[in-house]
């Protein structure tokens, strides 16, 4: 077949080329990846700015998004992976709930310190999800099934343990969940610790930009121009500082919040777990085509099995920020929550068929929903109209996607992260093959 | 209709798809009541040339013309060529098992009245068209529930309910026990006593011989030539020299085989279909390979070679009756894929899409994706390592692909075969089973798979080859095997094999010969 076709390197030549930018993101192979969904934010944002007079990007309000999104960005981290691995999970916002209240009536009617009823959150959340894990693995009863009855039973679990009543927390437990950095240090007019904290994550980026150059010099790898290099650092770190001086310079007492932190360690480690480790490897494998991966090697059953046992654990860590946040638990905490979760999966560009998404991108696709929430209410929207406007939104960002697939072009949601079907600018190359070989006479019978 | 005999003809029909010439200037006539036969290797065209005829390639997508029933007919769908009487069953049966036969026999055309169905006549009409096709079940019974050879009289009723002309059987035995092979065969020269023609496609010589009335062979997509039972003396050798008389050509590499002692054994290995019980896909097979040697697994399609490879490839087909397996000189047991990689066992399968390659992937996740442990440390991961053993196979199989961060699915189906070669020897198989190694691939991708396949055996590993290919097999093995029904017919060295023979032994279990 047109094999030669997809020879026809292009030798690099030295200096300037326009096109470099592109390699700016990762990925040699595509132009504008990793654009897609991070543009809208971005456009997102500006807008709200400009029609709230200012209002978005205000320290409190910024404090404000993060607060009180991080507990369904947590989820969506556990979500992401489920829905790579091809499953779903319905049941997060009850089993968040049904944690909470376990939790809360510990710590309130037995008295447990604070260590000892976290680690009873997350155990009950490991039993939960071992439960759910071994129906959707090891019996093969479909995930949507297995949650769908979990989303039931354990909301009706959470109002037989809570008596269908609130359960108020303690005051130091709420830290988790509405806490911020202490002030430390001296007086600068900014929260010291999220200086340092914004420091160290520019510092990363920089080592980051230079251990990947050092690799690919090692490896003769296509390496971008320095000066590509040095306009996405400096664009990160502006990214970073403007960030860094917006969440420091909050009302006193306030930083960038706990709740934050603990989202920002999740995101690192699993980004890492899903694109650096053999489990991870696995569960995309699974997702992608879980024959193959059978006869690979793969033990489909355990991957199985864990992503839907991590997603409880990841639920009952989610269940216990909510009630940090909001000082106590009740019979209606989580009602809804599995749908947030999963829309911030779809339009951060995870496929509806498994094999597809990223951390990083599901991340944020919650985000673009948080900020998109929170300027309509800056605008004095009504609940109703908001609901409206997400569902289109998801729809919106979800078609727009598939349409775009199906035009042959790559998919715009799956540019971001480097799961994404690696994809040119839909230049001709041996694909139209993709469908003719199934008809070919070679699968003649 | 003039006096034109001919129930249909097919003139020069070409068809193309990307890099293949499918069938070119392939021609047929079909006597009206005749039963006509095409026969021909694996992918010689002949489900390609009954998918134009029956419009699932439609008109304008192949040259030529279809005159049928005397009048040049330009089918767009298989809608179209139905109403014109034109029935297709499939080897995979159309059936849906959850509703019953009546509901399937009227699927697509109910019995019914603005919308509501009539039951009670599509009942009384499908009882009568069970009779007709020899079948004494309930109409109301589920096609889950009967077996597959009263399915495929089914799907008969069904063509003759829509008062069907032309009958196009593509395999029809292939899954049937000799009993209902036998009844379908006589039904179908019973229907050509009622005025309808068939077209019948099959690898069973002998049914062909007992029922056709003339024979078209095709080979490479090409008519070779069409043989009247009545005029000329046609016998299984005769058709098998037509289907595969063609000369050897210098397609593969040159090589001189360094062949060492026997190292990997399966012994009276025996296999249960996975949802049929009482049907063993192998029977009592043994074999062995040496190292450095080729071994070739000729077979038909549905002989068995994939499921005998699949199930000794930790079990990944089938159930496990009983056999044991010898892999230098002692018993091991493969339980799961993963027992039979870490014993240096590779499988490559037939179908590189669904089986071999996550298409999502790209070319650097995919070629470590079975080893992953070789390049990890503590469950991480080293990706520097992952992309030097990509690149390596990237130099050293050649694949032609601009970078190991490309996508698999941008690259060519024998680039793709050549990114699941290196999957499979990144894990440092010693013996390496090849199903359907050059499937689907072109000409100068086969022949350096081919080398690809003579260097791992010069390298001391053992190889199986599976191939409908005869030649192909001919032309890269030391030893071939030939299976039929589950069983291992002969061993013969290739020397001693040429495609009259294999044929032979794969078409039948009487002639049963062991060389050694």
């Amino acid at each position: 077949m047109s094999d030669t076709k997809s020879t026809t390197e292009k030798a690099p030549t030295p200096g300037f080329h326009f096109r470099d930018l592109t390699k700016m993101f990762g990925g040699s192979q595509s132009s504008g990846r990793q654009f897609g969904i991070l543009g809208a934010l971005v456009v997102i944002i500006v807008f709200f700015q400009i029609m709230t007079g200012g209002k978005t990007l205000d320290p409190s309000n910024m404090i404000n998004i993060v607060n009180g999104n991080s507990y369904v960005l947590v989820l969506a981290i556990g979500m992401v992976m489920v829905i790579i691995a091809g499953h779903i999970d319905l049941s997060v916002g009850s089993v968040a709930a049904f944690v909470g209240i376990i939790v809360a009536e510990s710590m309130d009617k037995w008295g447990w310190p604070i260590p000892a009823a976290m680690v009873l959150g997350l155990v009950v959340g490991a039993l939960v999800g071992t439960w759910q894990g071994f129906w959707v693995a090891y019996v093969g009863v479909p995930a949507f099934i297995v949650t769908l009855a979990g989303m039931l039973f354990f909301r009706g679990a959470n109002q037989f343990v809570g008596d269908s009543t609130s359960v108020a927390v303690p005051r130091e437990f709420t830290f988790i969940g509405g806490g911020y950095l202490p002030e430390i240090g001296p007086v600068t007019g900014y929260n010291n610790l999220t200086l340092l904290l914004g420091l160290a994550i520019a510092a990363a980026i920089v080592w980051q930009e230079w251990r990947l150059r050092r690799t690919q010099t090692r490896m003769n790898a296509d390496k971008a121009p320095l000066w590509v290099s040095g306009i996405k650092v400096g664009l990160l770190l502006a990214v970073v500082v403007g960030a860094t001086l917006l969440f420091a310079s909050g009302r006193v007492g306030t930083s960038y919040p706990i709740a934050g932190i603990i989202l920002a360690v999740l995101v690192l480690g699993y980004s890492f777990v899903t694109n650096n480790t053999i489990i991870g490897r696995h569960i995309y494998a699974v997702g992608g085509n879980w024959r193959a991966a059978e006869l690979s090697g793969v033990k489909i059953q355990r991957v199985n099995f864990f992503v839907m046992w991590n997603m409880s654990v990841i639920a009952s860590l989610a269940g216990m920020m909510w009630i940090a946040r909001s000082h106590a638990s009740g019979p209606g905490d989580g009602v809804g929550w599995e749908l947030d979760a999963i829309a911030a999966v779809f339009i951060g560009g995870a496929a509806v068929a498994g094999g597809i998404g990223t951390i990083v991108g599901s991340i944020v696709g919650g985000l673009v929903i948080a900020v998109l929430n929170n300027g309509l209410q800056l605008l004095g929207t009504g609940q109703d109209l908001v609901q409206m406007i997400k569902g289109l939104v998801l729809l919106a960002a979800v078609g727009i996607d598939v349409y775009s697939k199906r035009q042959g072009r790559p998919s715009i949601l799956a540019r971001f992260g480097r799961r994404g079907e690696s994809g040119g600018t839909g230049a001709p190359g041996p694909s139209g093959e993709n469908t003719a070989q199934a008809n070919t006479p070679a699968a003649d019978k | 209709m003039p006096a034109n005999p001919n129930i249909l003809e097919m003139r020069s029909i070409s068809k193309e798809f990307p890099g293949v010439k499918a069938l070119d200037d392939v021609s047929i006539e079909v006597e009206a009541g005749e039963i006509h036969a095409i026969v021909g290797e694996n992918g010689a065209g002949k489900s390609t040339l009954m998918k134009v005829l029956s419009g699932v390639y439609p008109f304008g997508s192949y040259q030529g013309d279809i005159v049928y029933q005397g009048e040049v007919v330009r089918f767009r769908d298989i809608r179209q060529s139905e109403a014109a009487g034109i029935a297709i069953i499939h080897q995979e049966l159309a059936l849906i098992p959850e509703l019953s036969i009546t509901e399937n026999i009227f699927l697509g055309s109910e019995l019914n009245r603005a919308g509501v169905i009539n039951w009670r006549d599509a009942k009384t009409q499908a009882a009568e068209l069970l009779h007709r096709v020899g079948l004494r079940d309930d109409p109301d019974t589920q096609i889950k529930h009967i077996g597959v050879g009263k399915q495929q009289l089914v799907e008969i009723a069904k063509a003759l309910h829509k008062s069907v002309k032309l009958l196009i059987l593509d395999e029809p035995t292939a899954a049937l026990n000799e009993s209902d092979s036998q009844h379908l065969l006589d039904l179908i020269v019973g229907l050509k006593g009622k005025g309808v023609s068939s077209i019948i496609i099959s690898h069973k010589l002998n049914e062909i011989e007992q029922i056709a009335d003339s024979i078209t062979i095709l080979r490479d997509g090409k008519t070779v030539e069409t043989l009247d039972v009545q005029k000329h003396v046609v016998d299984e050798d005769r058709i098998i020299r037509g289907m595969v008389g063609r000369s050897l050509q210098s397609r593969f590499p040159d090589r001189t085989p360094h062949i060492g002692e026997v190292f990997f054994e399966v012994k009276n290995w025996t296999v249960r279909h996975p949802q049929v019980p009482d049907r063993l896909v192998c029977k009592d097979e043994s074999f062995s390979v040496r190292k450095g040697e080729i071994v070739g697994l000729a077979g038909l399609m549905g002989a068995g070679r994939t499921e005998l490879a699949m199930s000794i490839f930790g079990r990944s087909y089938g159930h496990f009756v009983s056999g044991t397996i010898v892999k230098d000189g002692k018993e091991i047991e493969l339980k799961s894929v993963a027992d039979a990689i870490a014993h240096g066992i590779a499988y490559v399968s037939e179908d590189r899409k669904v089986l071999g390659l996550n298409l999502l992937d790209d070319v650097k996740a995919s070629t470590v994706a079975a080893k992953l442990e070789k390049i990890s440390r503590g469950g991480v991961v080293n990706s520097f390592k992952e992309r030097i053993a990509a690149e390596g196979f990237r130099k050293s199989l050649r694949i032609k692909t601009p970078s190991v961060d490309e996508g698999v699915n941008k690259l060519s189906g024998g680039n793709q075969q050549k990114v699941v070669l290196s999957k499979w020897m990144f894990t440092d198989p010693d013996l390496l089973i090849l199903d359907e190694p050059t499937r689907g691939i072109d000409v100068g991708a086969k022949f350096e798979i081919y080398g690809i396949i003579q260097q791992l055996a010069a390298e001391g590993k053992g190889v199986i080859v599976i191939s409908s290919e005869l030649p192909e097999l001919l032309g890269i093995s030391d030893r071939i095997y030939t299976i039929f029904e589950g069983q291992i017919t002969a061993d013969l060295p290739v020397a001693e094999a040429d495609p009259e023979t294999l044929m032979r032994h794969m078409t039948s279990t009487q002639k049963k010969v062991t060389q050694r």
